[in-house]
């Protein structure tokens, strides 16, 4: 064994971590995101031992839901990295492509991914544990369509830090949901969070796509509000993301990354 | 002759550095014009910015006539490139990924159009092989067939041949030339293969540290500085530049 050598190996990855702000940031904030998504779950459930006794299927359908959230957004993001994993990025961008037209190829390609996880998952609960995730009726559709835009949002904003910072922002990509989890309260209702938390849920599209959700299969009410607040939010940041991705195309000519995707 | 490609004193600075200070040149129909020039000059800066993938800091580019600032898709469905550091997605079959950048460049007749580039190529055999699974040499030929699937009428070319044996270079080599024969297109060439350069270029580029420092025929610039090759022309050149200021 050669410490020289061990050293050597060490300092190539520190190096490479010290140089790149998206990693030192990636290795902060998965600890603190994980231990708070998990402290306000552990939280609700030990003050509110009753709340699902009465809808089987609550805490199923929401982690479905998240499901679907959680792959068009990967998904989308995955369609950007495999061009620069398999050094095709070039190719595309001197393709004469404009930037609308590869992003709706993005958009499409990513629901048909998803969808192919989808299904089988629905279809797999109703035999396993007796629930339907089509309980929730006509609202599903609406539930689900404002869960891919939002999904397809944050795709489109982290493709805009692939662009403008390269690879590096690779861990941001696969991370996205996890740092926006505790805040979606995807199995817990808002009123779990403090004070300053449900500020910054309130102004996700997510916080009203589950207490919709969790509503209609709790209460067998629907209130429209919820839904229409959930277009609303994924209306803004969706334009924000596509203002974000044509900002960071413009920046990437100027930075030189697109002809330069490296570490 | 007309010119294909205009360059006029484009400039590329990354902050502070200036990576391309301001050049000029022309590239006319039916000529391949080398782009010479060590490592760091900004050969691969200056393609960067024909391509529209880097948008200069001043200076313009005209492509067939048409400013590349303003007709961005126009001029990309008529030029193509090839470099040694791009490649196409592995896990496709060649026939696959001709298929694919033939629809992104709208090609029509798509069939008859890979049938003719994997006969002239000899990749005819390889078009249901899976890309990744390939050879340098095969690679290099596919990679060419996608940079042809649009009929460019410019090609830029960034060492077109690195990392072939002899071979294949001589062959890619032949092709080029009877192909830019046949078409009359324009053609880049950025290569540290002089002896390929000699060859296929009709003029030449010497740049250095962002400028071009000297420029002619192969043979004129040859006899100019009193060599006997162009290599040694290209290592003159690199290692003083204060002497041809």
């Amino acid at each position: 064994m050669s410490l020289t050598r061990i050293y050597g190996l060490f300092l190539r990855h520190f190096y490479l971590i010290t140089r790149s702000f998206p990693r030192i940031l990636d290795l902060v904030y998965w600890p603190s995101i994980q231990i708070t998504l998990w402290g306000f779950i552990s939280n609700f459930f030990a003050t509110h031992t009753t709340y699902y006794n009465n809808a089987v299927g609550v805490i199923l359908t929401c982690a479905i839901l998240y499901d679907f959230l959680f792959r068009t957004s990967i998904g989308f993001n995955m369609l950007f990295l495999e061009e620069i994993w398999s050094r095709n990025f070039t190719n595309l961008f001197i393709a004469p492509m404009r930037i609308g037209e590869i992003l709706t190829s993005l958009v499409i390609t990513a629901l048909i991914r998803s969808l192919i996880g989808l299904v089988p998952a629905i279809l797999l609960t109703s035999p396993l544990f007796g629930i339907s995730i089509l309980d929730l009726g006509i609202f599903l559709f609406f539930l689900f369509l404002s869960l891919y835009i939002f999904g397809i949002t944050l795709g489109i904003l982290v493709s805009s830090g692939l662009l403008r910072f390269g690879p590096s922002f690779e861990n941001i990509a696969w991370s996205t949901m996890f740092l926006l989890a505790p805040f979606g309260c995807i199995y817990y209702p808002i009123e779990t969070l403090p004070e300053i938390f449900q500020k910054i849920a309130y102004v996700l599209p997510l916080v009203y796509i589950f207490e919709e959700a969790r509503n209609i299969l709790i209460n067998q009410t629907v209130n429209i509000e919820n839904v229409y607040y959930a277009f609303i939010w994924n209306a803004f940041y969706f334009s924000l993301s596509i203002t974000l991705f044509y900002y960071s195309f413009n920046a990437a000519k100027n930075k030189g990354t697109l002809i330069n995707m490296g570490e | 002759m007309k010119n294909l490609i205009e360059v006029k004193n484009i400039k590329k600075n990354y902050g502070k550095k200036e990576a391309v200070k301001g050049i000029s040149f022309n590239v006319e129909e039916d000529e391949i014009l080398g782009l010479l020039g060590p490592n760091g000059s900004g050969k691969t800066t200056t393609i960067g910015m024909l391509l529209g993938l880097l948008k200069p800091t001043s200076g313009q580019i005209f492509i067939n006539h048409l400013k590349l600032e303003e007709n961005r898709i126009e001029i990309l469905e008529m030029i193509n490139f090839i470099s040694p550091y791009i490649e196409l997605p592995k896990k496709l079959t060649v026939k696959q990924n001709l298929y694919v950048y033939s629809k992104l460049y709208k090609v029509k007749n798509i069939k008859e159009r890979i049938e003719y580039l994997s006969e002239k190529l000899r990749i005819e055999e390889l078009l249901n092989s899976i890309t990744g699974e390939l050879s340098s040499g095969q690679k290099n030929r596919v990679s060419l067939a996608k940079a042809l699937v649009n009929e460019p009428k410019v090609l830029l070319l960034d060492e077109p041949t690195a990392s072939l044996d002899p071979e294949v270079g001589d062959f890619v080599r032949t092709f080029l030339e009877e192909y830019k024969k046949e078409k009359k297109i324009s053609i880049l060439l950025a290569s540290h293969n002089m002896n390929e350069v000699t060859r296929l270029c009709k003029s030449v580029l010497m740049m250095k540290n962002g400028e071009i420092i000297d420029q002619g025929k192969p043979e004129d610039l040859i006899t100019k500085h009193g060599r006997t090759n162009l290599e040694e022309v290209f290592l003159k050149l690199s290692r003083s530049k204060s002497e041809f200021n």
